[in-house]
């Protein structure tokens, strides 16, 4: 009798679990805070949490979300997204003062999305996913049209796993005029496994967050590989956070800095839901004996790794040995100069770049960018992608390509011209930049007058035009192994690499800001009544002398005027009219 | 008489090729009075280099010429100088032979008029001599070329001279007769612009009168006569578009080209008066009012023919000023074509009401147009209210100055049929009224 309920009970055990024998998909949270000194005295803080998730979405009917957020599931599996990237920022990361970035976003929002190709209408699909995304982040991403999106030939290949790679699947946006608050850091918080209550996420405070020179959140989703050999697809969501604070205006004029002085905050335990949970200090600097730098609490373990073609040391704290703990109940991670004087030394970044307006008036201009290479005896391709506004008519007749006082031809164009009010002008070259020089890139535009309602609120800021887009595979002075993704840091395998020889990078130049020419707001009225009364001009002169014919005049008697100015005239004496 | 002109050809050869060799011809290229959005040299080189590039032109928004153009430039475009001096030239020896013959037209109409008794007894001295009709071509000719609209034109190398030169040969082969050259030339001016559509009521009251074919609406011949030249017009029109399309294997040029004529979608200033009014135009009515606008420039045809019928040079004259004024993209160079004709009718001086304030407007507004665009596009001190108000100005002044001419040979013509010391009933000077 027990043997049969036992049986019964296992029958219905079986049947009851979804899936048959295989359990719901496996899913793990890592998290990662990396802080690095920045040659001008600033600091990074790069916050990474991943969440990778062992689960076909496009396949299966999900229902059951643990780690992976459930608004972002159900956008891939209902759009049928490959990859999406949603950056917002504010600020500009000043790559000559600070080095190379790891991840650089353009200032405002920037939303690029790789479509899978069961898409029928991958622009329906674009507006309606913007404007989901516009909700989910309480950022203004309706604004995404056709007149701000574009289609990239060469650049924003996929980051994830990628078989077919029709460049019609992608779209992208950039909407310079974007801020970012407190508004946007809340769902983007809400969308963490632990939210802000355990784990590193409680230093994202945002009254500390804002107070910096450089804040960029992002959203990045990609499959990825499961395992070595490939035969099936994990997604990945990584949701990235980079602040530079100004240690000036935080230390007060010193320049030892702290957790605590930073975020106001410390950190107290690790997220429960993660599997991994590490800060990394960059303590690396140009001769190991006399370090700069002295990192307070003691690290447990130091972690090298050669990063954007750098070898670089790191003080690693991991949140989940218990060991760490031990001490305080609260970690503050504080760094200390051993001189006031020292300051890291600036390795100039290998490709950094610089854009801006030129010309004078409300009739032209010209758009200029500089592209530097400081290899010292390296040239590499780079790709250029330029999205102007149409509003501001570029004329590719113009441009221009200068290396060294010499012309330089770019091996690949695409332009793509705009159309007034439809879409905008589309610039892709490749550009081979030669070893120790400065690119100089020159395109004049003439400014267009608009329609009264196109202005803006405030007419007479401007109108942005959104940061450039280089690409490239820099050569990197020192050999960098390729290290297994799930291993090594979270810093070191955002982009993929194919080879030790080269790492990627994406550099994004300013954005610009140019006025266009305005008409009167506060005259439509005027400006319709008095063009359409020289139009009734022509057509009043030209009625009459064409329904009118001359005739003789025939005196009159004169009106009630000339007969009473003659009785007036009896009365004084004076002869009549 | 070639002498002359041959002179004056010299001098305004040599005032172009002075001017193009001097630092004016870039400031002059800039200027959005004389280059438009339709025909900036600018805008012709991009559609070249978008080809090159394996772009088609029209699939952006800079390129607004047919493809005839773009097979001309393409390979002329080193010689693009001396095209432009080339055609301002044609146009100025088209005009010079045209008013030619139909000043000996003119002769013999008059001659024939005074024989029927048709003019009043006092009128001899409205009455033309060939000895004043002597130089009128050369006149018109230099006119042409002389004109600082002209030269500014042709210095900036807009593409509006080239339309300028098709309408002069087609108003040379209207005089001179031949329906088939005329329906050539017609066409592809209606292909380049499409306002001069409009000219074919003149040329076809014209080639009537010259086939002495009364303009009868029962008439027999004057049906067959125009549907003949209608057909060879449309044929001809038809050929041009189809030969278009086989240059790039596509109809994009229509919307990019026509579309763009009607919609005015480039608010980009100029002399006319659409711009500033569709920038300030409630979205709602939009398409209201481009509808009325393009209308206003088709409109006065049927009236101006049913009045003019007896003068058709007179008439294609008033319909070239009307299209200069009202089309969508006016440059000067458009306005320098019509006022070539001016020597034409310099017999009506004496009637004109208002010529001096009309020509101190013209020359005025002209002067200030550059002086209120740098005020408001480059010292930021005026703002699009100055530069529209000169806009204003100055289009009345081309309209008062067209109807002044218009009355002054109205009243002519009334003054050689009916005399020229009126009389009242009593004895006294009579008054003369449009009534």
């Amino acid at each position: 009798m027990a043997g049969a309920v036992a049986a019964v009970l296992g029958l219905l055990l079986l049947l009851g679990s979804p899936g048959g024998s295989t359990g719901p998909p496996r899913d793990s949270l890592r998290e990662e805070l990396l802080l690095s000194p920045l040659p001008s005295g600033d600091l990074a803080a790069t916050f990474q949490f991943r969440a990778r998730w062992d689960s076909e979405l496009h396949r299966e009917g999900v229902s059951h979300y643990r780690l992976f957020p459930k608004a972002l599931g159900q956008l891939i599996s209902k759009y049928l997204v490959r990859e999406l990237h949603l950056s917002l920022t504010q600020g500009f990361w000043r790559t000559r003062t600070w080095g190379q970035p790891y991840l650089q976003a353009p200032a405002g929002a920037e939303l690029w999305v790789w479509f899978q190709d069961s898409v029928t209408d991958v622009d329906k699909a674009w507006k309606e996913l913007s404007n989901i995304l516009s909700g989910i982040f309480c950022a203004s991403l309706n604004f995404i049209d056709s007149t701000n999106t574009v289609t990239p030939t060469a650049s924003f290949k996929p980051l994830g796993l990628a078989n077919v790679t029709d460049h019609h699947l992608l779209r992208y946006a950039v909407l310079p005029r974007e801020v970012v608050c407190t508004e946007n850091l809340t769902p983007w918080k809400k969308l963490l496994p632990c939210g802000s209550k355990a784990g590193l996420a409680v230093l994202l405070k945002a009254e500390r967050l804002f107070h910096t020179s450089y804040h960029s959140q992002a959203v990045h989703i990609r499959p990825i590989c499961r395992d070595a050999s490939c035969l099936s697809v994990s997604w990945e969501l990584r949701q990235t956070l980079t602040v530079v604070f100004d240690t000036f205006s935080i230390g007060q004029g010193k320049r030892d800095w702290s957790l605590f002085k930073m975020f106001s905050r410390t950190v107290t335990e690790a997220c429960p839901l993660a599997s991994e949970s590490k800060i990394y200090v960059d303590i690396s600097s140009k001769t190991q004996e006399n370090k700069l730098l002295e990192v307070t609490p003691l690290p447990l373990s130091v972690h090298e790794a050669s990063v954007q073609g750098d070898r670089r040391t790191y003080a690693v704290y991991d949140l989940l040995s218990p060991s760490l703990f031990n001490v305080s109940r609260s970690l503050n991670v504080q760094l200390k100069w051993k001189r006031p004087q020292d300051s890291l030394d600036l390795s100039t970044p290998v490709l950094h770049a610089q854009r801006y307006v030129s010309g004078y008036g409300l009739q032209t201009g010209e758009i200029s960018t500089l592209i530097y290479n400081t290899h010292p005896y390296r040239a590499f391709p780079v790709i250029l992608l330029e999205t102007v506004p149409w509003y501001l008519r570029l004329y590719v007749h113009t441009l221009v390509i200068t290396t060294k006082g010499k012309e330089n031809k770019p091996s690949y164009i695409h332009y793509q011209p705009a159309q007034d009010r439809r879409r905008p002008h589309l610039l892709e070259m490749l550009i081979q930049l030669p070893a120790n020089s400065v690119t100089k890139i020159t395109i004049q535009f003439e400014r267009a007058l608009l329609k009264w309602t196109e202005y803006t609120p405030d007419p007479n800021h401007g109108f942005y035009v959104s940061p450039s887009v280089l690409s490239a595979l820099v050569p990197s002075v020192i050999a960098m192994k390729a290290e297994d993704a799930e291993q090594s840091p979270l810093f070191t395998s955002l982009f993929p690499s194919s080879d030790g020889s080269s790492y990627f990078v994406r550099l994004y130049t300013e954005p610009l800001l140019v006025n266009l020419p305005t008409p009167d707001f506060s005259m439509p009225y005027n400006v319709i009544c008095l063009t359409c009364t020289v139009v009734a001009v022509c057509y009043g002169s030209f009625y009459n002398l064409l329904t009118r014919t001359f005739h003789v005049e025939e005196p009159s008697k004169g009106g009630l005027a000339k007969r009473l100015a003659n009785i007036i005239r009896k009365v004084r004496g004076v002869p009549p009219l | 008489m070639a002498a002359p002109l041959v002179l004056g050809i010299l001098v305004a050869v040599t005032v172009r090729a002075v001017l193009y060799r001097s630092s004016l011809a870039g400031f002059i290229s800039e200027r959005v009075e004389v280059a438009s959005p339709l025909n900036a040299w600018k805008r012709v080189v991009e559609g070249l280099a978008l080809l090159d590039l394996g772009v088609s032109p029209y699939s952006g928004d800079v390129f607004h010429e047919t493809p005839l153009i773009i097979y001309l430039f393409h390979f002329l475009i080193e010689y693009s100088e001396l095209v432009f001096m080339i055609t301002d030239v044609l146009t100025a020896v088209a005009l010079y032979l045209a008013v030619q013959d139909f000043n000996k037209v003119v002769f013999k109409k008059q001659k024939l008029l005074m024989e029927l008794d048709r003019y009043a007894s006092d009128v001899a001295e409205l009455i033309r001599t060939p000895m004043e009709m002597h130089y009128i071509p050369l006149k018109v000719a230099l006119f042409y070329l002389l004109n600082p609209y002209t030269v500014m034109s042709c210095v900036a190398k807009s593409t509006c001279a080239i339309n300028n030169t098709v309408i002069a040969f087609f108003i040379l082969a209207t005089i001179k007769g031949s329906t088939l050259l005329s329906a050539i030339f017609l066409a592809v001016a209606t292909y380049q612009s499409l306002y001069p559509l409009t000219l074919f009521a003149p040329a076809l009251l014209y080639l009537l009168q010259r086939q002495f074919i009364p303009v009868k609406l029962k008439s027999k011949g004057f049906w067959l006569y125009t549907t003949q030249y209608a057909a060879l017009y449309l044929c001809s029109l038809v050929v041009i578009v189809c030969l278009s399309f086989f240059l790039l294997n596509s109809w994009d040029f229509i919307p990019s080209v026509y579309g763009f004529i009607l919609s005015v979608p480039d608010l980009t200033p100029n002399i006319g008066l659409f711009w500033y009014f569709f920038a300030e135009m409630f979205e709602h009515f939009s398409l209201f009012f481009v509808c009325v606008f393009q209308i206003n420039v088709f409109f006065y045809t049927i009236p101006l023919a049913v009045k003019l019928k007896e003068h058709p040079i007179f008439f294609l004259f008033v319909q070239l000023a009307i299209i200069s004024i009202f089309k969508s993209y006016p440059t000067v160079g458009d306005v320098a074509l019509y006022m070539a004709f001016l020597p034409l009718w310099s017999h009506l001086y004496r009637f004109l009401r208002n010529i001096f304030i009309l020509s101190c407007v013209l020359i005025v507004c002209s002067l200030l147009f550059p002086v209120l665009w740098h005020l408001w596009i480059y010292a930021g001190s005026a703002n699009s209210n100055f530069y529209y108000a000169i806009t204003l100005t100055f289009n009345v002044g081309q309209i008062l100055l067209i109807s002044d001419y218009f009355y002054a040979f109205l009243r002519r013509e009334y003054y050689l049929t009916h005399g020229l010391y009126l009389t009242r009933k009593d004895g006294t000077e009579a008054m003369l009224v449009l009534k």
